[in-house]
């Protein structure tokens, strides 16, 4: 991104010439892998239009300017429909942006369009979209994962140079993991959420997704920063891109968990993930088994508290405001067609579950419990972080599955193995390709830091990079 | 059926009179056209959040401490999840496990005996919008319109103990909670707006152990409703206990038209609200120093002022509770007196004419009553004209001094000129003035009465009474003049 960054700069290319580009691609490519919901043509030509006069006048809003980007379809922007890929909320056009859209515009970039998701941003593959599948460029018989499918397939095939995604429970991390691209899933409290339709308000965070981790950490510096209109935004969360790489990994230490390395992992995956910590180790990093005893639970913990809050969160579409409405004889009809027609059958499955876990006389064995488990592995994170700087995983159990593969729902929600417990504890994560399995699919390695510590995954997640790119150009992978 | 023992509980929502909503800025008022006063946020669009409103926790404490409540300073906002067209998100922003406030206590009076009512607990919640169905229900109308204005107005929720044991205390506790809220400056309670609504539950209890269940009685709309719906239903309960039948739990409907209670639904069919924290706000922490501010800023309570105007100032009781019921006029009375003026004749005249005259809907500063009592005391007019210039005050807000001076009002303090009329007025009553002799010493006042008449009320009084009573000892002999 710099180099782009810097041709804009030099004149060499202009944003309207940047934006008709990826334009084209999505033109030519799109179809076959189906990752956009809606193109804003006009409107992004129109904001690389006013891009190139500001550089032009020399007064660009940042030195990415003019640099465009694609926006997950559950993140509000005026002017173009926020659907979260539901009928219920087909043709919804939100009157607000959201705070990280606002950003992105303040910094100069045109959105190119909103991508496909897993309805409501319910699934690990984004074949719960109500309005189509996503495929993932590597192999378009497989999903590109999910629930940002759409923003990671988009990266990986070249339609945008980067997006914006979401992540409840592993929703940029998997999708990029498959897509064989860079994702961050960011402090809770350090990106608002303000515009982002929830699901879990207690874990849902807006992430970046690139090619490059230098390009993660440069978006994530224009989304990060407090906003008054999201009461869990962390003051002083704001991020300062610019650190230059030390060259050394000297005084990090790694922790692995084995629990993260045992049964459901593919050995492909394994050996990728425990080359990447032996390269990491030869930069300098010591590396420390490590052990999260309770993470055995957390998808268990997460499905209950995801479920129980996305009951609530998606319990205002009845109907009554926007959105669709199912006409009936009288109200209570009315709230029961609507919401029959309006969702798919895994945003009523999590319905139903959250429901249940809610009512009155299963909220102690399962909502309470779980409340009380994700106090235990928020307090074995915080104890592992005591002891290492990055906690070092598998992104997820396989690579890319094919399309339909999954049936069963408890198959699907174990994409979320590895990945939901920084959702569940709040602190950030990364993941980066780390190789490819024989199919030639895509593996990510998931880098996990103390709250706030950003920072710490960027500079690892650089220098990891760097490696495995010199091997790769010296043919040793 | 007088063998039973009523245990009855309420369960009040104020809404608060600050200027903004509880989780967003828009403004919270009354009247408005529909749906002007509305934002995402209130309209619980998608990717919309709440920022709780400061004021509204300020508005909360204060009304907590005035119920004398300890204040939690750690409480959580919960969701209360069901569905209904009013209710934007589907779920209303309210606390649940951990309450603003707990264990408070309001005193008053209940046919001059001194009573107590406990407050189990007391917390904030936002406002639903206002349904208005074109039938008389959700159910069965054709089409029910919402204005959303009033969603996310802040509210507090106060529930009390069922210590309360009967019908006219709770019509008695209501009232003086609206008056403790009302002088803690929380809310403006008009039931009428609905801004101070009540629930009730009643029990009966037999001694021989025939118990009865709660029963929740829901649109109470005024104080009149919540003690005829109380008395109706303890009525109703008792009669089912006496025949041997069982009470259901059970929500039950005051209609209003038939003036008795109607089932809504059992107890047993109740909706399960699925309460859990609400993870869009973090808990709310409150500063001990804060709320110990707002203690201290706390403005004299009603009872505590009743308590000075009987002791320490001299009220009667009857005056004092006049006064602390309607605090308008306690306002007045407070600035008349504090210029230096006598505090039951400042009572007499607040409670008495002015009270009369402020009714209307003007009123009158204290400042200005004291300028109209100097004159009096002054001797510059009499008591009688003091009420007509009290009137022109209201209804022209005229200043007494300058009224009394351009009207060129006086007092008739001539002794020649009142003489002349003294003797007059015997002289055309001598009927009573015979009868005045033989000892029927009243007819005094009646005396005095027509020689004020005679004035058009500027005799000044005490000289009128001298002057008759002087006329009429001294002329125990005196007979009318021949001609």
């Amino acid at each position: 991104m710099r180099a782009l960054a810097e041709m804009l700069s030099a004149g060499d290319v202009t944003s309207v010439e940047l934006v008709q580009h990826y334009l084209d691609q999505i033109q030519s490519t799109d179809q076959d892998i189906k990752a956009f919901l809606h193109v804003d043509r006009e409107g992004a030509l129109q904001a690389a239009q006013a891009a190139d006069e500001r550089r032009k006048a020399g007064t660009p809003l940042s030195p990415w300017d003019g640099i465009p980007i694609a926006v997950k379809d559950n993140i509000c922007t005026v002017g173009m429909p926020t659907t979260c890929a539901s009928r219920m909320l087909k043709d919804y056009y939100s009157p607000f942006d959201a705070e990280v859209v606002t950003r992105i515009k303040g910094a100069g970039l045109p959105i190119l369009g909103k991508t496909n998701l897993d309805e409501f941003a319910m699934g690990s593959s984004t074949e719960y979209s109500a309005y189509q599948i996503t495929h993932n460029p590597h192999d378009l018989t497989r999903v590109p994962g999910g629930s940002s499918g759409g923003s990671a397939a988009a990266v990986a095939a070249g339609l945008c140079p980067w997006g914006l995604g979401t992540d409840t429970g592993g929703s940029i991390r998997q999708p990029a993991a498959f897509c064989g691209v860079v994702g961050l899933k960011p402090t809770f409290g350090r990106v608002s959420r303000w515009g982002l339709v929830a699901l879990a308000s207690s874990m849902d965070q807006i992430g970046p997704m690139g090619r490059t981790v230098e390009d993660v950490e440069i978006l994530f510096s224009l989304i990060a920063g407090y906003d008054q209109r999201d009461s869990t935004s962390c003051p002083d969360s704001g991020y300062e891109f610019g650190n230059e790489s030390l060259g050394t990994l000297a005084g990090i230490r790694l922790g692995i968990p084995e629990e993260f390395f045992g049964e459901g992992l593919s050995p492909e995956v394994a050996a990728r993930v425990r080359e990447a910590v032996r390269r990491m180790e030869d930069l300098g990093a010591e590396v420390r088994p490590i052990s999260l005893p309770h993470s055995a639970y957390s998808i268990d913990t997460y499905l209950t508290l995801v479920t129980a809050e996305a009951s609530s969160n998606l319990a205002r579409y009845d109907g009554v405001r926007y959105g669709l409405r199912v006409e009936a004889d009288d109200a209570v009809s009315m709230f029961k067609q609507t919401r029959t027609k309006g969702f798919g059958p895994e945003v009523k499955r999590r319905i139903m579950l959250g429901t249940y876990v809610l009512t009155a006389s299963h909220h102690a064995a399962y909502y309470e419990q779980a409340r009380r488990v994700r106090t235990l592995i928020t307090q074995d994170v915080e104890s592992a972080f005591e002891e290492v700087d990055v906690v070092v995983t598998p992104t997820t159990p396989s690579t890319a599955f094919r399309i339909g593969e999954k049936q069963d729902p408890l198959q699907m929600y174990l994409s979320d193995s590895y990945t939901a417990i920084a959702n569940l504890a709040g602190i950030p994560a990364l993941t980066l390709p780390c190789g490819k399995d024989k199919l030639g699919l895509p593996i990510g390695i998931q880098l996990m830091a103390d709250h706030f510590r950003e920072d710490v995954l960027f500079w690892v997640g650089r220098m990891l990079e760097r490696s495995l790119k010199e091997a790769d150009s010296s043919g040793r992978i | 059926m007088g063998e039973y023992k009523i245990r009855i509980g309420l369960e009040i929502h104020v809404e608060l009179a600050t200027k903004t909503k509880i989780f967003c800025g828009c403004a919270a008022a009354f009247g408005a056209p529909p749906n002007s006063l509305c934002c995402p946020t209130c309209l619980g669009l998608p990717g919309s959040l709440p920022v709780l409103n400061r004021a509204a926790v300020e508005f909360g404490v204060r009304a907590a401490l005035a119920l004398n409540c300890t204040v939690n300073l750690y409480s959580e906002f919960a969701r209360k999840n069901y569905f209904y067209p009013d209710l934007p998100k589907a779920f209303q922003i309210t606390q649940h496990d951990k309450p603003l406030a707990v264990n408070g206590k309001v005193q008053y009076y209940l046919e001059d005996q001194p009573v107590e009512t406990v407050i189990t607990r007391l917390h904030l919640e936002e406002e639903a919008g206002k349904s208005i169905h074109s039938g008389d229900s959700i159910v069965g109308s054709e089409y029910t319109s919402v204005d959303y204005n009033r969603a996310g107005i802040p509210l507090i929720e106060i529930v009390t103990a069922p210590d309360i044991t009967s019908p006219a205390q709770a019509k008695a506790f209501l009232e003086q909670l609206r008056l403790i809220l009302q002088y803690a400056q929380v809310s403006d309670c008009k039931m009428e707006n609905g801004s101070l609504r009540c629930d009730a539950n009643i029990s009966l209890h037999g001694e021989s152990g025939q118990n009865g269940e709660k029963v929740e009685i829901k649109n109470l709309n005024s104080f009149r409703a919540l003690e005829r719906a109380l008395a109706y239903e303890a009525k109703r309960q008792a009669k089912i206990l006496e025949q041997g039948g069982v009470i259901l739990p059970e929500t039950r409907t005051w209609d209003e038209r038939a003036q008795k209670t109607v089932r809504m639904r059992l107890k047993a069919g109740a909706p399960d609200y699925r309460y859990f924290p609400e993870p869009d706000l973090p808990p709310l922490e409150l500063d001990e120093a804060w709320v110990e501010e707002i203690r201290a800023a706390l403005p004299e309570l009603p009872l505590a002022r009743e308590e000075r105007y009987r002791s320490a100032l001299g009220l009667t009781a009857y005056d004092a509770g006049v006064l602390v019921r309607a605090p308008h006029l306690a306002q007045v009375f407070e600035e008349t007196v504090a210029l230096g003026h006598e505090p039951q004749l400042v009572a007499n005249w607040v409670t008495g004419e002015y009270a009369r005259f402020a009714r209307q809907g003007s009123t009158v500063s204290g400042k200005v009553l004291g300028e109209l009592l100097e004159l009096i005391a002054e001797g510059a007019i009499s008591a009688s004209q003091g009420k007509t210039v009290l009137e022109e005050m209201f209804t022209n807000g005229v200043s007494p001094r300058e009224f009394v001076a351009a009207k060129g009002l006086t007092v008739i303090a001539d002794r020649e000129v009142l003489q002349s009329m003294v003797e007059e007025v015997l002289q055309n009553h001598q009927e009573l003035v015979k009868r005045y002799l033989e000892g029927e010493e009243r007819l005094l006042g009646f005396f005095v009465g027509q020689v004020m008449q005679a004035t058009k009320g500027q005799a000044e009084p005490r000289l009128v009474n001298k002057l008759l009573v002087k006329a009429l000892t001294e002329g125990r002999n005196w007979q009318p003049r021949e001609e």
